[in-house]
């Protein structure tokens, strides 16, 4: 319950944490909303010697609209994200994946750049944001550079982060008019997702002409169903044709065995969740 | 919640009000005093070094590392300590043979479970003593683990304690037929397989390992400063930690002083003997300093008790007609790697309950104890009942279907009528009242049950994805523990009285003094109830004390549901001698006879007068003592010690709508009703709290909980986050209602209700997963019943093979899950 | 060692803490503030819920230094005056709570859900709170708790005199946090 010691500071510019960040070494862990950082570190999981909060950055925090794109800072808590009106109306898969992250108390503190370079297989949001196309922004030392999402998440809590970098600001294009649903699946309504399907259609006259699948723990990233969604385009937004590319849904996965959950039973649920996830959505 | 009469409330103004509790006041604003809110000035804090291994030699200990660690006092193994031959108690030798390993205060040579301590570090603040731990550098040789009960009673089998020469602890049996309380069930069973109009039903269940999981992790401050050494501790049990410390350390009990403050659950998880809380007695001792320890929720989940674990193996006689003709039982019970103050003992309380509330004539019990290297499991609420309840519950259901019977109609055909109560039933114990027609009938009008039979026909026929289980069980339980006699004859260490004592203050305030320690029941309130009553002084006058050896010398506290039907009666019983002590004084100064005066409403009146005085008003005159009669002294206080005559009996009829997601597993608990009787009522409110806190314990045995090690002896579910405890959100309002049948075995009427939920509500889910799965093939689903292991059933129903599923395995995601937090085999950032 | 400057149930504090001292450490070992509690250490119990800047957070995922320049509300500083919030008046009331372990922070998130949905179903008040686990209530009073203040902090329903109080207690939540 007692964190090993650490040095902390509290940049307030984005310029600042990058040079703390680079200085602190390769024991210098950045402090976000701190809902997965702290629980490791009172578990003594890990023994960072400096913490970088983030949480002095005001420029890190808040949504914006960029062009064709919406502008959503790193450090914007799951609970901003939620009830943010841009959002909703241009990429509200995010909104209902991250109203589903933890609880109200972490979703007060967590931030949605905390959660992606967490790089959790089972976090809520790295599948939206790979299925969504995100672009992410990262700051180091050498200046900023833009990664796509198919770039960013590598392995288990992996990213394209180099050790000195920050994640800034993570980039939707707009889904203006689109229809989504996250479907959760879980042991307890705290849980993490045993398996969840995140899914964007564009449906024209009861036709879906564009389709965007995320699946959640489902490997040791985030996985995009990029055969469910050929699958699904060009077919009737119906009970008949969601299953039928629901059953692509295990295409290119590599789900995790674990005590929730053997290999065998994810990928029925990944089945079984991908339809019901496609026609919550087209309802 | 509703409750029905079934006679006449005695014209009283508490006992049966729905008070608001007394205790809130301060809990609700934070002004509340837990354990390890409680730190004297120069306190030094301990923190255990525990072993990552479950059985293993240790090597070598070197502590100089952490002595060099800022703010440390020192760093000490048990031979450091001299206290390699220190042993914790166990109060319940089951049999004159059972096989005991000391069980040392940290572990000097060898390991036995994952989470035992092995060196403790004293500092001058927590965080300095969880730093100096880290540098304690121990070497291990590991040993093999044992962690199958059946494959350690084995031959060669490798032993937990060598010593004992096997890893059976005990085996304890009960048989009717020996008992001359039944027949044979032998004889029995050889029978109904003789006979073509009878038949013979064997299953066998697992009970799964729970945690009891009280909110409050555990924490004791000793402070030896002073005469006496004052523990304070997070325990159920104050008193018997007072005792068991002289035992377990020779400290003159005299010189000791337990203090349960504010204790934030129990369940049973808190009536242990620590080996922390008597370490931290020793270093007190040693430093002459306050010395404070408070587990982490890791260490809670790793090292406090578990409970259940265990094999049973059930078979049931009946002829084809439905009636019950035999019960034979045969248990493994899983000690884990040494025995708990009352472990042994846990599977032999339910040793009399798997008859339940039928007529069976004969049973036979047979449970043998083994040694795992797993952390010790000991009471968890209900503690051996909901066992024997989940047993008889689940093989009714399955001798109905094998008779295609309806499960509730084959129930009521051998359930014991009211008209046959008080009955003596085929293990001796004798029911004192009951009604299982009126509980019956009320739960199924509420549920019901014939809409819901109906609707699950429709499901079948229309295959629909999401099926319908009706669960039922049908429970009663012995509880109140218990008369002292009975616990004499089952070689447990102690009585099972509650003393009392009550204390008429000179200004009209009555104190009460229980040997019970709430932590949570409500006591101060329903004890205030029941004492306003009995003295008719108003409710808001009575202050309930309790949890403190020096203000309640004698008691032997809370567990069992004994609470108010063996504490309350004892504090009954000292209103009873109060009174009798007032009534002379208010004659004396009535000047009339006791014989013309009567007591009601807290007044003493001359009958066919209006000359009368209140007990307050005598108490008080008792205290200026200038004009009493001769042959008494001047006081009313009065102590009592109450041994109950029996147990008490409480049953009930519990139903539970189960939906099953056929395509995922997924299973929803969509409807629940229980009708409960637990006699008379004290605070209609309390009783409610218990039913429901009960239900949610005994559901998330069915559905959610589940400790698990992996071949390595390592728990896995090492954390809340792998643990799973429902939330609000996992769980739905319960129908609830009350009737009452009162207990004829004590005054008040009253049964207990602590334990009854947790231990009804289990077999009634299971039951009704198993329901709505029947159809399909599926004949049972192991506990808890996740979603993947009802898939799994539903697949192999079919013929379809699927994977193995890993119990042990921790996914590399999932945030926490993948990490056990006292092992960690690497870092995640 | 950092500065930390907060405000803590209206009173000012400045101190000096060590950068790991989680925000619930502080408040209970250098404020005193143990109506505050610790329950588990993976974030799963809610025990140690405060109000932080006015929405509920986990103390114990917190570190003090954090909280620098912030406002902090805990258990111990909704009642004002001998005045109960009308959320810990609705605890008693319906019996929401037996040990009292999970109560601090039942309530703290109880307002926080309250405040933004001040008419909550039991379905929304279930999810609200599963960030806070209880052993001992089965969650029915609590839920039920919970409702009935939202129904007691109605300016419209309530009658003359409760209203005046929900309205002074809140305004004392809602300035505290």
């Amino acid at each position: 319950m007692i964190p090993a010691q650490f040095d902390y500071v509290r940049p307030t510019t984005l310029d600042e944490a990058v040079r703390a960040l680079s200085e602190g070494g390769e024991d210098a862990k950045v402090l976000g909303g701190g809902q997965s950082l702290l629980p490791v570190l009172r578990l003594r999981l890990a023994a960072p010697t400096l913490l970088v909060d983030l949480g002095g950055i005001a420029e890190l925090r808040g949504i914006r609209e960029d062009g064709d794109r919406i502008a959503v800072g790193a450090m914007t808590t799951h609970h901003d994200v939620v009830h943010d009106e841009l959002l909703h109306e241009h990429v509200g898969l995010l909104s209902d994946a991250a109203a589903t992250v933890a609880d109200p108390q972490v979703r007060h503190r967590g931030t949605l750049g905390g959660a992606l370079s967490h790089a959790d297989p089972a976090g809520d949001l790295g599948a939206v944001a790979l299925a969504l196309e995100a672009e992410f922004v990262l700051a180091g030392p050498g200046g900023r550079r833009t990664v796509a999402a198919t770039e960013f998440f590598l392995d288990y809590f992996t990213t394209a982060l180099a050790e000195d970098e920050l994640l800034t600001e993570i980039r939707f294009p707009r889904y203006t008019g689109w229809k989504h649903h996250y479907e959760k699946f879980n042991r307890t309504a705290q849980a993490w997702s045993m398996v969840a399907v995140a899914v964007a259609l564009k449906v024209d006259g009861g036709v879906i002409s564009e389709a965007r699948v995320g699946l959640t723990n489902m490997g040791t990233t985030p996985i995009r169903a990029s055969g469910v969604e050929a699958a699904l385009v060009g077919q009737p937004a119906s009970e008949d044709s969601a299953k039928a590319a629901a059953a692509h849904a295990t295409e290119g996965t590599s789900a995790p065995s674990d005590a929730d959950a053997a290999a065998d039973y994810r990928e029925h649920l990944a089945r079984v969740l991908t339809g019901r996830a496609v026609l919550t959505a087209a309802g | 919640m509703t409750v029905t009469e079934q006679t006449p409330a005695p014209t009283t103004t508490e006992v049966g009000r729905a008070r608001t509790r007394k205790e809130d006041a301060r809990l609700i604003t934070g002004r509340s005093r837990y354990t390890d809110s409680i730190t004297p000035h120069g306190t030094l804090h301990m923190h255990v070094v525990r072993s990552p291994l479950a059985h293993a030699t240790i090597t070598s200990v070197d502590t100089s590392s952490a002595l060099r660690s800022p703010g440390v006092l020192g760093v000490y193994t048990a031979a450091d300590l001299g206290v390699e031959a220190v042993g914790l108690p166990c109060a319940w030798p089951i049999t004159p043979d059972m096989k005991a390993p000391q069980r040392p205060l940290l572990a000097s040579r060898t390991v036995h479970f994952a989470g035992e301590g092995v060196a403790v570090v004293v500092a001058r603040s927590a965080a300095a003593a969880r730093d100096a731990a880290d540098q304690v550098e121990i070497d291990y040789e590991p040993l093999e683990p044992v962690l199958d009960m059946e494959a350690a009673l084995a031959e060669g089998a490798t032993l937990v304690h060598p010593d004992l020469g096997t890893n059976e602890n005990a085996t304890w049996v009960f048989d009717s037929g020996a008992a001359g309380t039944g027949s044979s069930v032998d004889e029995a069973i050889a029978a109904a397989e003789a006979d073509p109009d009878s038949i013979v039903v064997k299953r066998r269940f697992l009970q799964q390992r729970l945690i009891p999981a009280f909110m409050e992790p555990r924490s004791c401050v000793v402070d030896p400063t002073g005469e006496q050494i004052t523990i304070w501790a997070a325990t159920q049990v104050p008193h018997i930690l007072r005792t068991m410390t002289t035992v377990t350390l020779g400290v003159p009990e005299s010189k000791l002083r337990v203090i349960a403050p504010d204790v934030g659950g129990g369940f049973g998880g808190k009536i242990g003997v620590l080996p922390e809380e008597m370490l931290c007695v020793v270093l007190a001792q040693k430093t002459g300093k306050p010395v404070k320890w408070t587990e982490t929720r890791s260490e809670s989940l790793l090292a406090a008790h578990h409970g259940r674990d265990q094999i049973q193996d059930i078979t049931i006689t009946a002829k084809k007609d439905g009636t019950v003709t035999g019960l034979d039982v045969h248990l493994l019970a899983d000690m884990g790697a040494y025995l708990g103050l009352v472990g042994p003992g846990v599977p032999i309380l339910g040793a009399f309950m798997f008859n339940a509330i039928y007529k069976f004539p004969a049973l036979k019990f047979t449970c043998t104890n083994v040694f795992t290297t797993k952390t010790l499991t000991d009471a968890y609420r209900g503690a051996g009942r909901p066992e024997a309840t989940f047993a008889i519950e689940r093989i009714m259901d399955e001798l109905a279907v094998e008779l295609g019977r309806d499960p509730m109609d084959l129930r009521r055909q051998n359930w014991i009528t009211h008209g046959e109560f008080p009955f003596t039933t085929v293990v001796g114990l004798t029911y004192d009242s009951g009604n299982y027609e009126q509980a019956t009938d009320q739960a199924m009008a509420t549920f019901d049950y014939a809409g819901l039979r109906h609707e699950q026909e429709e499901r079948r026929r229309s295959g629909d994805r999401i099926q319908l289980g009706i669960g039922i069980s049908t429970f009663t339980e012995m509880c109140g523990l218990a008369p002292s006699r009975v616990l004499g004859s089952l070689d447990y260490g102690a009585g099972g009285w509650e003393a009392a004592s009550i204390r008429m203050l000179a200004t009209g305030k009555v104190e009460v003094i229980t040997g019970a320690s709430g932590h949570g029941q409500g006591h101060e309130t329903a004890f205030s109830q029941i004492v306003a009553d009995q003295l008719g002084v108003p409710y808001e006058d009575v202050e309930v004390l309790h949890g403190d050896t020096h203000v309640s010398p004698k008691g032997l506290d809370t567990y069992g549901s004994r609470s108010l039907v063996v504490g309350g009666i004892a504090i009954v019983k000292a209103a009873e001698k109060v009174v009798v002590k007032a009534k002379k004084i208010a004659a004396h100064l009535l000047e009339a006879s006791e014989e013309d005066l009567e007591f009601s409403g807290g007044n003493f009146t001359v009958r066919g007068t209006d000359k009368g005085k209140s007990i307050q008003e005598i108490a008080f005159a008792a205290f200026m003592a200038h004009d009493y009669p001769e042959d008494m002294e001047p006081s009313l206080d009065s102590d009592a010690v109450y041994d109950p005559e029996n147990f008490s009996f409480p049953h009930g009829t519990h139903l539970a709508a189960m939906e099953v997601d056929t395509e995922t597993g997924q299973v929803r608990l969509r409807k629940y009703v229980c009708v409960d009787d637990v006699g008379t009522v004290v605070n209609p409110l309390i009783v409610e709290g218990q039913v429901h806190g009960g239900l949610a314990q005994g559901i998330a045995q069915a559905l959610f909980e589940e400790a698990t090690y992996d071949d390595q002896g390592t728990l896995v579910t090492g954390t809340l986050v792998d643990y799973t405890l429902p939330s609000a959100a996992d769980l739905p309002s319960f129908d609830t209602a009350v009737v009452s049948t009162p207990a004829t075995s004590n005054p008040l009427g009253v049964k207990g209700v602590g334990e009854a939920g947790t231990i009804a509500s289990t077999p009634a889910i299971v039951n009704g997963v198993i329901d709505a799965l029947r159809h399909l093939g599926v004949t049972n689903v192991e506990m808890p019943t996740t979603s993947q292991r009802v898939w799994r059933a539903i697949q192999a129903a079919k013929g379809n093979t699927t994977q193995e599923t890993p119990t042990d395995v921790h996914s590399p995601g999932a945030g926490l899950g993948s990490i056990d937090p006292n092992n960690p085999q690497g870092e995640v950032l | 060692m950092a500065q930390v400057r907060v405000t803590v149930d209206g009173v000012e504090y400045a101190d000096d803490v060590e950068p790991r001292m989680l925000l619930v450490q502080y408040l209970r070992e250098r404020l005193g503030k143990t109506g505050t509690v610790i329950g588990c250490d993976t974030s799963n119990c809610g025990a140690c819920t405060v109000h932080l800047n006015g929405q509920s957070v986990k103390s114990c995922s917190v570190l003090a230094v954090q909280v620098d320049g912030s406002e902090v509300t805990t258990i111990e500083g909704l009642a004002r005056d001998g005045q109960l919030h009308p959320v810990q008046k609705a605890f008693n009331d319906n019996h929401a709570l037996q040990c009292g372990y999970c109560t601090p922070g039942m309530i703290m998130q109880s307002i926080d859900l309250l405040g933004d949905n001040p008419d909550p179903s039991e379905h929304e008040v279930r999810h609200g709170l599963e960030g806070n686990l209880c052993r001992c209530t089965g969650y029915q009073n609590i839920v039920k708790a919970v409702r009935d203040a939202a129904q007691k902090m109605k300016p419209a329903s309530a009658t003359p005199d409760t209203a005046e109080s929900a309205a002074t207690s809140a305004s004392v939540a809602g300035g505290a946090s």
